[in-house]
């Protein structure tokens, strides 16, 4: 193995915010995420790329954290779950559209999930079910068993598209 | 860096890689980041070839209108490369150099008698699809080389195409996949035929013996139902989880209802 | 009283905020200074010997702080094994795990040393230089072959492989055999399944040398059985150790246990005086935490020719897995669910328990009822199909009738008590479920189907669940000086949405709003006594004692108020976080005025009659478990060329009593049939027969997706429990434990044509046609026979 750490200067933006830092070669971007920036939203659920408990927004689409080098987002843009909201604080439309419809339970694939959600409902604002079930189906809940995931997902598209017009 | 790095590895989209390396089945001294290097992606397309550089992501792909209006087969098959996040990291050239026994790259790459480019500092290799597999997860890329393009040889518009995959969770490893590309004359009998499983052996295993059967015939329900009889004779892997026999009879029935779709496309295509 | 009610509303959940915005504290989330990161060196055989652990070279690695094997844990660990909680005089061995194995390994995953580094990349990459050598012995892979005579044993120490042995039964067995008109018999296989929360499991924890005590933190359901492990490892008294939970990503069952891990993380802090962390990855998760399911039945019904059943009788061989530590409580509970909502005139079953080289097996969700409901609703579908009556016909002939109520079954449950169904209406559950199903015009959409060359089926599962279970769950109600509300409960929520449900039981009766109210969930500290989450429990138990222990407090809030006003307490209520004299122009005082009156300002005197603090404590103890039931209908198509199934339609009729929030119980419901789906079609831990796993990654083990479970049409009865202020029962298990019942007979009666019958779950699609395959076989068989006859 290596004989000692490598290590690269980074700079990224997350959530808007510039950061530069010092990473391991080895760390994910999910690693990163967590311990080098605090921001533990993102989740790791298998870091073999299955589950996408780690998925991310890197320019704009959803990536798995956890496949991805943290030197590899080097100058790019991030989008995590802490992202989502506005300044203030206030639940996006996707976050309300979930607590309104109670699409999260235990809330450890919710990040992974929403973020998405977010990219897939801007390619696709005017989704329907199948796909949506379609676009989900590289995430995996253990606990709601999706259909109120769907309803959200569906709900917020909606609000969305009136929000557009 | 390949040539002064030791124990360095190449590393395009990742999703292979870096899941294997997560799991210290794999490990590496060095990774050579290839996803900086712009020239290294892009999609040509023209009246007969489709060619892609190694880099280029699927979703790229995906999102490429005049290929999937020009050759629909790609649109069916790339929607079972894994799932959405994959597709936006994962490249082609990743995929065919990773040569998992089920990649569906690799399988459109043996039905359109792919050209595979690798390149070395200076020099250039062309190598033909069927010569590119060497062994279980082992492509004929040298030590100091990159697959930097790959040429898909098109088939004439108005052909019919099917892409299709068994598996119990979509986005999961295929455990048998086929693909298949008909074309036939204005009565209906199939001119042309190409079909190719994956899943089934280190390597996507074009059925010649298919084809050959299939080729100057008209089209029906037994012609079709022979010909998965027949794919289903291959010799197939196998192992604790899924054997041998559960593929072939999956094989044959795919083939079967693959057949029935493409010409029926085909068909359409005729009729438009 | 308040103004507004609660109790009953789909309210949204307190929880959700924080979740959204990535707030969520996770253990591995924990930020500690000085924070250390743990990786344990596993064995990679299912059984072995080992006599000396060279860690030199990983010694030397970089980020390395220290390396411990079983003998460099303190002496007070030294020869002892995780406390067995639920001891059973059934047991004849009753082994738990070492914290580190010290001279033997008897499954693949088990730990024997653990590094401790700066980081856990260093910790991993310094485990792998471990050298351990091993020395292999015979291993077993399934639990009816360890009992063969003549198999290696599982425990070198042992003569066999047997755990424990006991029988259940009531009625005269025999005589129901001999009255029988038709026996049949039939062989069932549950196979292994693993839990699979979306968060692995996780341990941190720093010892205070100060205070001579440990904080722990675990991803735990129960971290007073963890608190009760450490007390008993380390022979501390439980007020030094301090075992908090942060938020959970899921249980399911396996969080409820005590893990080497939960014993080695606070050692190794206490030895190196630094907190250190340890989080398990999935791959991890798939070799050492708890699993469930695998199990063998040899079952004979005795029926009369009108299917009413008049015996059961059989064997079960349960598999423990390499060691024992929950005791044989699922055994039990498959045990004594089996006879479910029928009135079966006898019933004898004896149960082997057996080791085997594979992970130990402990309940999860449905803890071993999910075998039981499927081998009495496959016998219900044997008879049908054997005497010719239509499947929902046989199981209504068998009902225990509503006007039974209460009922004794004839068995006792684990806590001791007879079996007693307080309420329930099981025939209308059914009929309830069938029709919303569509079930009376089945066939003809079934033949309609077939003549378009697809196979579809139907399935009915129906259950009866003890939940509830005790002892306690207690519940502490403090107003705050600053007006809030706080609730402490043992009760500890791994998605379950405790505090939102616990919090609207409080604010009915002390007229807050639920945001002013604070749930504080799963910490020893908080909440010195208490059992946790799991067995459907905390809605019965924690919402029982928030019920009590409000009201205590709603008493204590008027009497407070009226002896400052010199009212009486009928001229007073509490309404939005003050007590208010009723009328008009009536005065008030604040929650919070009222608190700091009784804290212990010096020179304030009490009124007459008052306790200091206002605070109330209720431990409802439930008389027994109360008895939650259901009916699912599963419709399915089936690819006889391929074996693959897809569920067309579901639906669930539950009845778990009253309901505080139904949104929430309606995603249990869905949540339990997804997991039942998976137990049903996908889910299958698998170990070659040397007890090897070969299923050790999401790539070979299936979970259910998105885009294969179907929105359930969930119907809800209310048969209010009889035995708790609330009226409530469980509902987190319910979804999950006939839905594998209900799929595979919906699987077998698509593939009618094909006459197969299917005894095992989960179901492959290869296994399907396997089966399909066999089927035609012996049928060309009888008829070349026949032929030649």
């Amino acid at each position: 193995m290596s004989e000692g750490q490598h290590t690269h200067t980074v700079t990224l933006t997350v959530n808007g915010d510039v950061h530069t830092a010092e990473v391991e070669d080895r760390f994910s971007l999910a690693d990163f995420l967590r311990k080098k920036l605090g921001l533990t939203g993102t989740h790791l659920g298998c870091e073999h790329g299955v589950c996408g408990a780690c998925t991310v927004l890197v320019e704009g689409e959803a990536v798995r954290g956890c496949l991805m080098l943290a030197v590899q987002a080097d100058g790019q843009e991030v989008t995590t779950i802490e992202g989502l909201a506005d300044i203030g604080g206030n639940l996006n439309t996707l976050q309300q559209a979930f607590m309104d419809n109670h699409s999260l339970q235990c809330g450890f694939c919710t990040p992974g999930i929403l973020t998405t959600l977010t990219a897939f409902l801007q390619d696709t604002p005017d989704a329907d079910e199948i796909s949506i079930r379609k676009a989900l189906s590289g995430n995996i809940c253990r606990c709601t068993g999706y259909d109120t995931i769907v309803r959200a997902a569906l709900s917020a598209a909606a609000t969305l598209r009136a929000g557009q017009s | 860096m390949l040539a002064t790095l030791k124990n360095a590895r190449l590393l395009s989209g990742g999703q292979s890689l870096m899941s294997m390396m997560n799991l210290r089945y794999v490990t590496a001294d060095h990774l050579i980041d290839l996803n900086r290097v712009q020239e290294l992606a892009g999609i040509a397309l023209d009246e007969t070839h489709l060619r892609v550089r190694g880099m280029t992501r699927q979703r790229s792909l995906l999102e490429h209108q005049p290929l999937l209006a020009r050759a629909p087969i790609f649109r069916e098959a790339l929607e079972f490369v894994g799932h959405i996040q994959t597709r936006n990291r994962g490249t082609v050239g990743g995929s065919l150099a990773h040569m998992d026994p089920a990649a569906e790259l690799m399988g459109l790459a043996a039905l359109m008698d792919a050209e595979i480019t690798m390149t070395s500092e200076g020099t250039q290799r062309q190598v033909a699809i069927a010569d590119y597999p060497l062994g279980y997860m082992t492509p004929n890329i040298e030590p100091l080389e990159i697959l930097t393009d790959v040429a898909f040889e098109l088939w004439p518009e108005g052909h019919g195409w099917d892409f299709r995959e068994f598996a119990q969770c979509h986005g999961d490893f295929a455990v048998v996949g086929v693909g298949t590309l008909i074309a036939n004359d204005d009565s209906g009998m199939i001119e042309r035929a190409a079909t190719v499983l994956i899943g089934v052996d280190d390597q996507p295993v074009r059925l010649r013996d298919v084809e050959d059967m299939l080729t100057g015939e008209t089209p029906s329900e037994s012609l079709f139902r022979d010909a998965g009889a027949l794919a289903s004779k291959h010799d197939m892997m196998g192992d604790a989880l899924v054997t041998s026999a559960y593929r072939k009879q999956i094989a044959g029935v795919l083939v079967r209802r693959s057949l029935t779709q493409a010409v029926k496309r085909a068909t359409e295509q005729k009729n438009v | 009283m308040s103004g507004q009610t609660f109790v009953g509303q789909s309210v949204k959940r307190l929880e959700d905020p924080d979740l959204l915005r990535g707030h969520g504290q996770f253990l591995d989330d924990l930020k500690l200074p000085g924070l250390l990161e743990a990786a344990f060196v596993r064995s990679p055989l299912a059984h072995a010997r080992f006599t000396s652990i060279d860690t030199r070279d990983a010694q030397d690695m970089p980020g390395v702080v220290a390396i411990f094997t079983a003998k460099d844990l303190p002496k007070v660990m030294q020869g002892k094994r995780i406390l067995l909680q639920v001891p059973n005089p059934a047991i004849t061995n009753p082994v738990t795990q070492e914290p580190l194995a010290s001279e033997e390994v008897c499954f693949v995953g088990e730990a024997v040393a653990v590094v401790v580094a700066d980081t856990r990349h260093a910790a991993e990459d310094a485990a792998e230089r471990v050298i351990v050598d091993w020395e292999p012995l015979p291993a077993n892979g399934h639990c009816e072959q360890a009992l063969k005579p003549g198999a290696g044993v599982v425990h070198a120490d042992m003569q066999d492989n047997v755990a424990a042995r006991f029988s259940l039964g009531y009625g005269d067995i025999d005589k129901a055999f001999k009255n029988a008109s038709h026996v049949l018999h039939e062989r069932y296989e549950p196979h292994r399944g693993t839990g699979h929360p979306m968060e692995c499991r996780g341990v941190a924890a720093i010892y205070d040398t100060f205070a001579e005590a440990f904080r722990i933190w675990s991803s735990t359901q129960t971290p007073h059985n963890t608190q009760r492990g450490v007390v008993d490892m380390f022979d501390m008294p439980e007020d030094k150790i301090r075992v908090i939970t942060p938020d959970v990503g899921g249980g399911f069952g396996p969080k409820n246990q005590v893990y080497p891990e939960e014993m080695v993380i606070p050692a190794v802090a206490q030895l190196l005086s630094r907190p250190v962390k340890w989080v398990e990855d999935r791959r991890e998760h798939f070799m050492t935490t708890t699993q469930e399911r695998d199990q063998v039945w040899e079952l004979s019904a005795a029926s009369d020719k009108c299917g009413v059943i008049l015996g059961l009788k059989g064997t079960l061989i349960h598999d423990t897995g390499a060691y024992l530590p929950w005791g044989t409580i699922m055994p039990y509970i498959s045990a004594a669910t089996v006879p479910g909502p029928y009135r079966l005139g006898a019933y004898k079953l004896d149960i082997t328990v057996a080791f085997t080289n594979m992970v130990p097996t402990t309940p999860l969700r449905g803890a071993g009822r999910p075998q039981a409901v499927f081998v009495m609703e496959r016998m219900c579908d044997l008879i049908a199909r054997e005497l010719g009556i239509d499947a929902a016909e046989v199981r209504r002939r068998n009902f225990i009738p509503a006007d039974s109520m209460p009922y004794e079954m004839g068995l006792t449950y684990r806590d001791g008590a007879p079996i007693i169904y307080d309420s329930g209406d099981y025939p209308e559950a059914q009929a309830q479920a069938m029709t919303r199903a569509g079930y009376d015009t089945f066939s003809e959409r079934q033949r309609e189907a077939l003549a378009n060359n697809r196979y579809i089926g139907i399935g009915i599962g129906n259950y009866v669940e003890g939940t509830g279970l005790g002892p306690f769950e207690g519940a502490t109600i403090r107003i705050l000086t600053n007006g809030r509300v706080a609730i402490y409960t043992g009760a500890t929520p791994a998605g379950q949405s405790h505090r939102t449900t616990l919090a609207q039981i409080c604010a009915d009766q002390l007229g807050v709003d639920m945001s002013n109210i604070d749930v504080v969930v799963g910490d020893t500290g908080m909440m010195p006594r208490g059992a946790g989450t799991y067995a459907s429990r905390i809605t019965v138990n924690a919402g029982s004692s928030v019920q009590n222990a409000s009201i205590e407090l709603h008493g204590k809030l008027l009497k407070l108020a009226a002896a400052k006003f010199d009212v009486t307490e009928d001229d007073l209520k509490c309404i939005g976080g003050f007590v208010r004299i009723k009328g008009a122009q009536g005065d008030s005082i604040s929650f919070s005025d009222l608190a700091k009156m009784t804290s212990g300002t010096p020179g304030y005197v009490l009124p007459k009659g008052i306790t200091p603090d206002l605070e109330a404590s209720a431990y409802f103890t439930p008389p027994q478990a109360t008895y939650s039931n259901g009916s699912h209908v599963a419709e399915v198509g089936v690819d006889p060329e391929t074996g693959l199934v897809t569920i067309l339609n579901y639906t669930v009729v539950h009845d778990c009593g009253n309901v505080i929030n139904p949104m929430l119980v309606d995603g249990q419901v869905q949540g339990g049939v997804a997991h039942g789906i998976g137990n049903a079609l996908l889910e299958r831990m698998i170990y070659d027969k040397d007890g090897n796993p070969l299923t050790t990654t999401f790539a070979d083990y299936m979970m259910p997706r998105a885009d294969m479970i179907p929105n359930c049409n969930i119907v809800h009865m209310e048969s209010p429990s009889p035995l708790n202020p609330l009226g409530v029962k469980g509902a987190g298990e319910g979804g999950t434990i006939p839905a594998p019942a209900a799929i595979i007979a919906a699987v077998e009666d698509a593939l009618r044509p094909f006459d197969i019958r299917i005894t095992e779950f989960p179901i492959s699609p290869q296994r399907i046609v396997a089966l399909i395959a066999e089927a035609a076989q012996e049928k060309n068989g009888e008829q070349s026979n026949d032929a030649k006859q």
